[in-house]
């Protein structure tokens, strides 16, 4: 780990007076896919929304790229090259398939249609469903129509909050095949999944979050074979899934 | 059937043009600031007298303008206040709740009316001097069953200058990307900012074209009754809420179609339907618009257009 793309350097913060980070840090290379872990409540997906500027952050600081991002606007953070798909209401539902994704290209003044190209590239369906009204899609279209807006800026960094949640088993591994994909593309991903399994499988390095602060990292087959954290969310047959909720904590 | 369609429909569509392009501007404000601008109807007000000023002003130096001419200066004007009261009293509370804002824009309201009192005064002004051609201003056609339907031409100009603006308004909205813009901060303002769509700027010319629609709405209203006054805005806002949330809030197409179903439904409840009376005096009128919003805030408050629900 020479270089760092993203450094969360002991993050405290949170949306309102409480605090939902202590101390939290974090690193992610370029190309590299990592994964946050842990239950419910944990501030998963509150670090993710310190990055764009969506939090009161209170102690620490967020450097990308070699750029200090905290305290910035969510439009200044895109500008800079991170997109970020939230979990939930992540389209525009009135606005076509196709205005969504130039909705993501909208700080860019050039051609989009090279983005537009390697968007529909990516995702097959949507460029039949384009003239389609977004909010009328299955959820993971839906998901695709928000992966799509968010690389339409050519971004170095993806945040991806939950993509698979409320998924059909079928999408889930569409989706995470996908993540794939754009990562093989060059695009570092930080993603934040209850579906713990899988995602460590695909992750280069994670994080386990347990009541807003780190509590283990290491690459995703580390943290598999890791007995405490198998215990913790991947134990006893049972399903690591949460119910989804877990975008409010 | 004639009768109907001279003394009835053709006023109902020219009141419903009317409120349609000032439900634009409350729809608009209202989906994406989620606040009751009860100062809507001020501007319309404003830019009627400004119309009227400039008129005024190039008779007097001895040139007759057209009011659409001298409503020009008057869209600039009352686009500047607007923006600039946005800027300076609403942006402010842009994160309080929006029970604040709508007091702060029932205040400008009032701030706005007194304002024009004093620098116009309390009284009626009659707006187009000397032109009431009452005969001369028909319009003939003649139906295929040979008998007339009369449009005074403030009427047609009146229908033609909506539809124009309507098309304008439908072409900025679906095929800029200022436009795209203001229905994707409509649709949801945070996913907006994390695509990195500048709100501010957006808000800015929701403000351009709910004044431009104001003014024109304003003009188009002092053209139909020949008066301005200081109250005439607020007047005709309740019909233009009732059009927004029937049409559905944050759907300006709605609020068009729902300024319509208004204007006509005030006109031809006043129809003699059955017999010879009318079915409801002309002096209820005011009544319907606030019928058909309170029966549509119980039956289906997201409107036909399924707008947004606060």
């Amino acid at each position: 780990m020479s270089e760092v793309l993203l450094h969360l350097q002991g993050v405290t913060g949170g949306y309102g007076e409480a605090d939902i980070l202590h101390d939290v840090s974090m690193e992610v290379a370029p190309g590299e896919v990592v994964v946050i872990v842990g239950p419910n409540g944990a501030g998963k997906s509150t670090a993710m929304k310190s990055v764009f500027g969506l939090l009161n952050v209170r102690g620490g600081k967020i450097i990308f790229d070699g750029q200090d991002l905290t305290g910035l606007r969510p439009d200044e953070v895109v500008q800079r090259g991170v997109s970020y798909v939230p979990q939930t209401e992540n389209v525009f539902p009135s606005l076509s398939v196709h205005e969504n994704l130039e909705m993501g290209a909208y700080l860019r003044n050039d051609d989009i249609s090279d983005a537009l190209e390697r968007v529909y590239g990516l995702f097959p369906p949507l460029r039949e469903k384009r003239r389609q009204a977004a909010g009328t899609l299955s959820g993971g279209q839906r998901q695709m129509v928000a992966m799509g807006r968010a690389l339409m800026l050519d971004p170095k960094l993806l945040l991806l909050d939950e993509p698979t949640a409320g998924l059909s088993p079928l999408y889930m591994d569409q989706i995470f095949s996908i993540v794939r994909e754009i990562n093989a593309l060059g695009v570092a991903i930080l993603m934040v999944e209850q579906n713990a399994k899988q995602a460590l499988g695909i992750a280069h390095r994670a994080y386990v979050l347990v009541d807003g602060t780190n509590r283990h990292d290491g690459t995703g087959q580390e943290l598999l074979d890791d007995p405490e954290v198998a215990e913790m969310f991947l134990g006893g047959g049972k399903p690591a899934a949460g119910d989804g909720s877990g975008a409010a904590e | 059937m004639l009768e109907f369609v001279n003394f009835y429909f053709i006023p109902g569509l020219v009141l419903g043009c009317i409120y349609a392009l000032g439900a634009i501007g409350v729809t608009l404000t209202f989906g994406i600031l989620r606040f009751a601008n009860f100062a809507h109807g001020e501007v319309m007000m404003v830019g009627a007298f400004l119309t009227w000023t400039f008129m005024d002003f190039m008779t007097g130096a001895g040139l007759a303008l057209h009011p659409l001419v001298a409503a020009i200066p008057a869209v600039v004007i009352a686009i500047g206040v607007s923006v600039f009261v946005d800027r300076y009293f609403y942006r402010p509370f842009r994160k309080s709740s929006p029970i604040i804002v709508v007091i702060a824009s029932f205040g400008m309201m009032l701030v706005l009316r007194s304002l024009v009192q004093v620098i116009w005064g309390p009284n009626q002004i009659t707006f187009v001097k000397g032109i009431a051609k009452p005969n001369g201003a028909i319009r003939e056609a003649t139906s295929d069953m040979g008998m007339m339907i009369l449009v005074p031409d403030k009427h047609l100009l009146i229908m033609v200058g909506t539809i124009v603006i309507m098309l304008a308004f439908n072409y900025i909205l679906t095929s800029t990307r200022m436009g795209k813009a203001m229905r994707a901060v409509s649709d949801n303002p945070d996913l907006a900012r994390t695509s990195g769509i500048n709100v501010e700027s957006v808000i800015r010319n929701i403000w351009v074209i709910g004044g431009f629609c104001a003014v024109a709405a304003g003009v188009f209203l002092a053209m139909d009754t020949q008066f301005i006054e200081s109250t005439m805005g607020f007047r005709i806002l309740l019909p233009i809420f009732a059009a927004a949330i029937l049409g559905g809030i944050g759907r300006p197409f709605g609020a068009v179609a729902g300024g319509l179903i208004i204007g006509l439904a005030e006109e031809l409840v006043a129809y003699p339907w059955i017999g010879d009376a009318p079915l409801i005096s002309p002096g209820y009128k005011s009544g319907i618009a606030f019928m058909i919003m309170v029966v549509m805030l119980i039956v289906r408050p997201s409107g036909l257009f399924r707008g947004k629900v606060f």
